[in-house]
């Protein structure tokens, strides 16, 4: 293969890596649009949160003095998904349960205050500065003749998606084989029906919001040791991006969400390797637009319907 | 008090500490390349301890809490103001005092807090600008620091690439700012309000990273400085006249001692000409038949379109309109400053302007100058709290779509009852 096209493979390699850690995200934004229909903008900041649990509980663990990486890496998922959801679940249960049943931009807007909110907590009590984690998992394959062009796939790369697999296989079946699946798809198809008979509905959509806090957790935890670094704002433009995926793949959709966070990582790094890498956003924004332009109801969403 | 609001107090506590202990209790610190954590301080347990006690009693006795509020009467600000005959013949009045005050007012205070007023000025434009966009059309628009940095920049490129007065670019401001409102607004406003909430923000945030990275025009993230400033028919207030042979300054013309702060006083006045004007212009607008189709539409879309009206084309001309008031108030603000880089016109400035609007009242024009005041004055009232100041701002707007979504001061609109 010529350097150019091993190029552009290695930017495919990348931009999956990234798409899939979107993907994660965008699944939270689109459960709860699927089910109570508002953009709960404070998403970012959960994972956000997520990340810095990472940090802090690694840190913790090695200066304890633990070594064997794949324990120290379970638990700081497993503590980073608890907190996330706890918030997730704060988030919702404070901001958003009260305000339900009123004009849609006003739970938007309490979703827009608490996502500055819980910036600014985080940036006060952690800091606003980058904070900095030396590379966990380093190493990885080498392909291609070393003379012209290397394409690499890192083992950090190789554990984003495996663990981004599990994940969508487990939450897959978990919606369409448990009990509390069924009631959220049935929540997602009609709210007050599913309330008449005899659901909790406020139970699902709480642990709709528990879940996508956990997923974006993950997304914390691995973005976070595949950049190394966290500071207070990530969680706006991630959250940014996956909301853009989101929409790219059709809102409410899960499979339409994670397709829309692969395309969207993709087209990210197709732009940057051909641009400057600051236009990837732009980029990415001006492919939101289009999308809601030419096909706002994604590319595997159903169109809405507006009922009187 | 029953035994299941205790637990409920105890589950809400533990919450809190899950939510504290980890985030707040624990802190990153890097010591060289490698990460470490340290705990926090006593001081800082006792707070979150509080917190959580706070929590604990505030649920266990919610109900009490509950009625104690409403218990409070709520101050009727309509039986407070004279009837509405009397007010009729107070108001211009009232407004022409008003003004008075506000052009002898600059004349006996310090210069700083004249330049305060004036940025006051402009957050009371902007947030007048946003009110047409979000509180009268219900069209919420997260990216409207776009349309302020569109008037900014285009003064300030026009006057250091052509050399045109701050007077010829107001309105050229305001137009160009008109435009990139139209060009956005043709394809968005189609869609649904949470959706526009999103292009509008992805928009800001284009213009911001374009105006950050196209270094050869607009200077990257270094900015432009020396923007000429303001003159009063030709007369500067410098201390030298810059322009040609026969150029007089402001002090010079009036045989004044020259003094810096008559540009000050010059920059506040010409802020409040606009204000007013923005006012004067918006409330003019508003009893217009497109000014009630804004409110109609945002009331109810869909009786709106069965009774003919035009939807695209009346979000169009609120979001056009509101554009062109940011663009007013970015080249005014790029006139005031000198100076300008992207670093103005981030995200936060637009939540601060729509937290401006949120907190005075979705559509009261009273309510957001108050706000805007408000908001304004008290960071430089509270400067060693800085550090919480976007805190508070994010928590208050949680606090207000709670309690009180309509606002500090709720529009009242001009309503008629027939007595039976």
């Amino acid at each position: 293969m010529s350097e150019f096209s091993l190029y552009l493979l290695q930017q495919l390699i990348n931009g999956l890596t990234i798409g899939s850690t979107y993907a994660l995200i965008a699944i939270g934004y689109t459960m709860v649009y699927g089910i109570i229909g508002m953009i709960n903008f404070a998403h970012g900041e959960i994972y956000m949160i997520g990340s810095y649990v990472t940090f802090i509980v690694i840190a913790g663990l090695v200066s304890m003095g633990m070594v064997s990486l794949p324990i120290i890496l379970i638990i700081a998922l497993v503590i980073a998904m608890f907190i996330a959801s706890t918030y997730g679940w704060a988030v919702e249960r404070v901001a958003y349960r009260p305000l339900r049943g009123s004009n849609r931009l006003i739970p938007l807007i309490s979703a827009i205050g608490m996502s500055i909110f819980l910036q600014n907590s985080v940036g006060i009590s952690q800091g606003f500065r980058d904070v900095a984690l030396p590379p966990m998992i380093s190493g990885g394959w080498a392909f291609g003749n070393p003379a012209d062009f290397e394409v690499t796939v890192s083992y950090m790369q190789v554990v984003i998606f495996a663990v981004t697999f599990v994940t969508m296989t487990a939450l897959t079946l978990f919606i369409s084989k448990s009990r509390m699946g069924r009631a959220c798809r049935a929540c997602a198809e009609d709210l007050g029906m599913t309330n008449l008979l005899g659901i909790n509905t406020n139970k699902v959509i709480a642990l709709t919001f528990i879940i996508g806090a956990a997923l974006a957790a993950i997304a914390g935890l691995l973005l976070g040791l595949y950049y190394g670094v966290v500071n207070p704002f990530v969680g706006f433009i991630a959250g940014l991006k996956a909301f853009t995926a989101a929409v790219l793949g059709g809102i409410g959709s899960i499979p339409g969400a994670v397709l829309g966070g692969l395309v969207l990582g993709v087209t990210e790094a197709m732009t940057a390797a051909f641009f400057p890498s600051e236009y990837k956003d732009v980029v990415a924004f001006g492919l939101l637009i289009t999308i809601l332009l030419f096909r706002p109801s994604g590319l595997l969403g159903k169109p809405e319907i507006e009922k009187v | 008090m029953t035994t299941s609001k205790f637990y409920n107090a105890i589950f809400a506590a533990g919450i809190t500490l899950i939510l504290a202990c980890l985030m707040i209790g624990v802190k990153l610190d890097t010591s060289g390349t490698q990460l470490a954590i340290k705990g926090a301080s006593a001081a800082q347990w006792t707070w979150i301890g509080g917190g959580i006690a706070l929590v604990f009693l505030s649920q266990l006795f919610s109900g009490q809490i509950d009625s104690l509020f409403k218990s409070i009467p709520k101050p009727n600000i309509t039986t407070m103001l004279p009837e509405e005959k009397k007010m009729a013949t107070l108001k211009p009045w009232l407004i022409a005092g008003l003004i008075v005050i506000m052009v002898i007012w600059p004349f006996m205070v310090s210069r700083g807090s004249v330049d305060l007023a004036t940025l006051t000025l402009i957050y009371i434009m902007l947030g007048l600008g946003l009110n047409i966009v979000v509180g009268l059309a219900g069209l919420l628009d997260l990216g409207f620091v776009a349309f302020y940095a569109v008037g900014a920049y285009t003064y300030a490129l026009l006057s250091e690439y052509f050399g045109l007065s701050f007077w010829v670019c107001l309105p050229i401001s305001a137009g160009a700012a008109a435009l990139f409102g139209f060009v956005l607004g043709f394809p968005v406003l189609r869609l649904r309000g949470d959706y526009l909430a999103i292009v509008t923000l992805g928009f800001g945030e284009i213009i911001r990273i374009l105006l950050n990275n196209w270094t050869n025009v607009t200077g990257g993230p270094s900015g432009i400085s020396g923007i000429a400033k303001p003159t009063l028919f030709g007369l500067e207030f410098t201390r030298k006249a810059k322009g040609g042979e026969d150029a007089m300054t402001f002090h010079e013309y009036f045989n004044l001692d020259y003094s810096s702060s008559y540009k000050v006083i010059f920059l506040y006045l010409i802020a409040v000409l606009l204000v007013i004007f923005v006012i004067y212009l918006i409330n003019r607008l508003m009893r217009m038949p497109i000014g009630r189709a804004w409110e109609a539409l945002r009331e109810d879309e869909i009786a709106c379109r069965s009774l003919g009206l035009n939807k695209t084309a009346i979000k169009l001309s609120a979001f056009t309109i509101g554009a062109s008031t940011a663009g007013f108030a970015g080249a005014f603000f790029s006139a005031r400053q000198g100076f300008i880089s992207p670093e103005s016109f981030i995200f936060i400035e637009s939540a601060i302007i729509l937290a401006i609007v949120v907190l005075g009242g979705m559509g009261s024009q009273v309510g957001i100058i108050l706000a805007a005041i408000i908001m304004t004055i008290l960071p430089e009232l509270a400067r060693e709290f800085s550090e919480y100041r976007m805190l508070l701002f994010g928590l208050l707007m949680v606090l207000m779509m709670r309690w009180r979504p309509e606002g500090l001061i709720p529009m009242k609109r001009p309503q008629l009852e027939l007595k039976q």
